[in-house]
């Protein structure tokens, strides 16, 4: 008898995928929604750019809420979004960056000329630590709050629309 | 008027096919010779019908009639003829027609040179391929139209930029070949279960159509990791994306039952495994179709997402695969085996190659859709990466690896490992050495890759050695070597050919994915830049208009130690009619390494995104590939199976009468 189920294994578990594949029908594949939002940060430590400006690790993802910004020189969506990120900066927002596959010389002058909205700023030569961030492509920009817990990602480049309706009431309501 | 004859054509293909898939079967449960003959001519007609479809089709795009709705969205009177033709599968209505179109060529090809075929099993096997062709031709004139009218606009969409490239013309079609080609196992298959008869000559009949679908999807994924490769423009050759997933699993389904049909044909045994196999590596064919048409998974390539058309593939799906494996449960326990063999034993290692086979796809099985059932269950929505399947995949290959040059080496039914293994020294040196030269040149490198180019080196002079010994060379005489390489079956060359290639292509991903040297950079002209020992100097950008395209090629000037090496001259383009952006990369190889850039965007100030790529062995990725569809070419000549060789074939009937015993 028990040899006869066998058998009936294959059935049985194509039943299950047509099951699944029933139920992800009619579904939308273009919302993707990052799987990382809630989750908390991924286990890095990343060296840092500039020798007066300290690295990026997960420990300092705990104190308080941040934007975590990913960027790289050769990036020209980056270039737009930059000045959103110095206003944000001098608005007192403390906002980290990872420097994506990058020249560590090319990124030092990107910052020279458009300024450094960064508090603090890590080198993500190989793309490694940006891969277990869920990285599609620069910029992306997160926001952590005091635990270090995601809670908001912004793909693409940052517009005035998503700081003013999503990252600065987000913002607001983590620090009461 | 044309595409109305081409309409009505495909109307008349459904009902000859819903005749076939009927009337055969009936002819042979009750034994009448004349209803069981209507399978043949009603094969080909189908065939020839659908064809008229397809050449209709052909025929709207080559004179551009955009009243025709698909040509239309999908055709420009400025391009040329090549992508006009390649615009035909370019969309999902004409290439849902191509798919029909190579079903009918392969039953047709059963009723044109099956003659050597009992009879029954011939007509049981052009009905089971008839319903799969009711099946999707039903679909394609409920879902998915081709004919449809619209009035006139003036002019075309045009073609997908990314499809206008040469490699992703010819792509399609033979990856469809691939698919489709493994719906004549799947259809052998439910015909020997009908039958409930699995014997050696059954496994010779199959062979041959198993072996020219893998051939042909083999070709199909190397070409389509080209493609990737030099059109993205990320340096990049496979994604783990779900449709590269939905080509590969049947690649590996189908590798592993081009082994176990190996197994039956020369031993009878491992039968129900066999069909259960060919079930499967079809199954996974369309469930690829279903992947691709239905949109159900995220992925770059979907170029159809519609929920209707979804249903209706599904419940295809069910129909075809649940049907067929609840015939497996039924009849399967039957088939008794019959063949017994040791552990240690050519039967022992096919087995294992199996097992490891079957594991692996379906551990790409499950990354693929392991986020449909996290959505299922009202997860969120998840992506498994390539992380994912580096990680399982990785552990699963290297015992197959290790296992290739060693499995040919054995006899059947019992053999002598040790004597096998002494017998490959020769290749185990060539391991070691590559093993030695690797940390020599990469002493930064992962311990892994390094001994991953060892087991490259283990498979390829394993395939010579097999080759060597077969051949006696370096023992016997030169002269006796030579006699008997002539007289060497050519399916010995064919199994040496294809896992000397698996050798190459393995040593290719691993530099290539390791080894691979990146620089992106915004490049003003004259700057230069290091590049794994070249530099590359930056000339500048200037315009460069094309037929359908407005183009922006860069000049880089690559020197290495002063002396000049190359001139490489990436493009962008951009199309105004789709209003969509291509990259054009350029690519200069040495046979050994590869210099890839592509251009990105401009900066406001002069400067122009750069990517540069140093990619050490990345030509034998696609040079292996090669090699494995070229050992399939010339099995597929072996002796044993030259289909169309009527004379041999009725020379061997006669002596040795049906049906044939285990052996050769």
């Amino acid at each position: 008898m028990a040899r006869k189920l066998i058998y009936l294994l294959p059935i049985a578990v194509f039943a299950v995928l047509a099951a699944a594949f029933y139920a992800g029908l009619g579904r939308d594949p273009a919302i993707v929604p990052s799987a990382l939002i809630g989750k908390p940060v991924p286990q890095f430590a990343l060296p840092p750019l500039l020798a007066d400006k300290p690295g990026l690790a997960t420990a300092d993802l705990k104190s308080k809420p941040v934007l975590v910004n990913v960027f790289a020189s050769w990036c020209i969506p980056c270039r737009e979004e930059h000045p959103l990120l110095m206003h944000l900066a001098r608005d007192g927002v403390a906002i980290y960056g990872i420097d994506y596959k990058d020249q560590p010389a090319d990124a030092k002058a990107w910052l020279g000329e458009l300024g450094d909205p960064y508090r603090r700023l890590a080198t993500d030569m190989e793309g490694r630590v940006a891969i277990n961030w869920g990285v599609y492509g620069v910029p992306e920009t997160f926001l952590v709050d005091g635990t270090g817990t995601i809670r908001f990602k912004q793909v693409g480049p940052l517009t005035i629309d998503v700081i003013d309706r999503k990252i600065l009431p987000l913002l607001k309501s983590l620090a009461r | 008027m044309i595409d109305e004859i081409g309409h009505f054509a495909l109307v008349l293909a459904l009902l000859v096919a819903l005749v076939q898939a009927s009337v055969p079967l009936y002819g042979a449960a009750r034994d009448n010779a004349p209803l069981t003959a209507v399978a043949r001519p009603a094969a080909i007609a189908q065939f020839a019908l659908v064809a008229l479809a397809f050449l209709s089709l052909v025929h709207a795009f080559v004179v551009s009639d955009f009243s025709v709705s698909i040509v239309a969205e999908n055709s420009h009177s400025d391009m040329p003829l090549l992508y006009k033709i390649a615009g035909v599968w370019g969309n999902h209505e004409g290439s849902m027609v191509l798919w029909v179109l190579i079903l009918t060529f392969f039953g047709a090809g059963v009723a044109l040179f099956g003659g050597n075929l009992p009879p029954t099993l011939q007509a049981r096997v052009l009905a089971v391929q008839a319903m799969i062709g009711a099946g999707f031709l039903a679909y394609i004139l409920y879902a998915s139209d081709p004919f449809i009218r619209i009035v006139a606009p003036p002019d075309g969409n045009g073609l997908n930029p990314l499809l206008q490239d040469p490699g992703l013309a010819s792509h399609p079609p033979c990856l469809y070949l691939g698919y489709v080609g493994f719906s004549m196992a799947f259809s052998f298959a439910i015909a020997a279960l009908i039958e409930g008869k699995v014997d050696a000559a059954w496994a010779r009949w199959v062979r041959p159509w198993t072996l020219l679908a893998w051939c042909a999807l083999t070709i199909g994924i190397t070409m389509g990791s080209w493609w990737a490769y030099y059109t993205l423009g990320w340096g990049g050759f496979w994604f783990w994306d779900p449709v590269e997933n939905a080509s590969f699993m049947p690649w590996l389904a189908g590798t592993a039952l081009l082994h176990s049909a190996l197994v039956v044909e020369k031993r009878d045994a491992l039968k129900s495994w066999t069909i259960l196999l060919a079930i499967v590596t079809f199954s996974l064919s369309l469930i690829g179709t279903f992947l691709v048409r239905s949109g159900v998974l995220t992925s770059v390539h979907a170029f159809a997402v519609d929920p209707r058309r979804g249903v209706f593939i599904l419940g295809l799906l069910t129909i075809a695969i649940g049907g067929s494996l609840a015939l497996y449960a039924a009849r399967a326990p039957r088939l008794a085996p019959s063949g017994l063999f040791a552990p240690v034993s050519r039967e022992g290692a096919l087995v294992f190659n199996n097992l490891l086979l079957a594991a692996c796809a379906a551990t790409v099985i499950t990354g693929t859709l392991y986020p449909l059932f996290v959505d299922a269950l009202g997860e969120t929505k998840i992506s498994v990466g390539p992380p994912f399947f580096n990680l399982t995949f990785t552990p699963l290959m290297v015992p197959l690896l290790i296992a290739v040059p060693i499995g040919p080496m054995l006899t059947w039914k019992r053999a002598d490992l040790l004597g096998a293994v002494q017998r490959l020294w020769a290749a185990g040196v060539a391991a070691l050495l590559a093993v030695l030269a690797g940390w020599y040149i990469h002493s930064r490198g992962p311990v892994f890759a390094v001994l991953a180019l060892g087991l490259a080196a283990w498979l390829v002079v394993g395939a010579a050695v097999e080759l060597a010994e077969r051949l006696k060379l370096f023992r016997a005489p030169l002269s006796e070597s030579w006699h008997r390489a002539l007289h060497l079956p050519r399916s010995n060359f064919a199994t040496a050919l294809a896992h000397a290639g698996l050798g190459i292509t393995l040593a290719g991903v691993v530099s290539t994915a390791i080894w691979r040297v990146e620089r992106i950079q915004t490049l003003h002209p004259g700057d230069v830049v290091d590049l794994a020992g070249y530099a590359v100097r930056f000339e500048g950008v200037v315009p460069h208009p094309g037929p359908n395209f407005e183009g922006q090629r860069a000049t880089l000037v690559v020197t290495r130690d002063g002396l000049p090496v190359a001139v490489m001259q990436p493009e962008k383009k951009h199309f105004p009619v789709a209003n969509q952006d291509t990259a054009e990369t350029s690519i200069h190889t040495t046979g050994f390494a590869d210099l890839y850039a592509a251009l990105g965007d401009p900066d406001p100030r002069g400067g122009w995104v750069v990517r540069l790529y140093y990619s050490p062995l990345a030509p034998f990725i696609w040079f292996g590939g090669a090699m494995m569809f070229a050992g399939g070419l010339v099995s597929l000549t072996d002796r044993r199976f030259r289909i169309g060789a009527p004379a041999r074939q009725r020379a061997r009937a006669a002596v040795e009468p049906r049906p044939a015993t285990a052996g050769d």
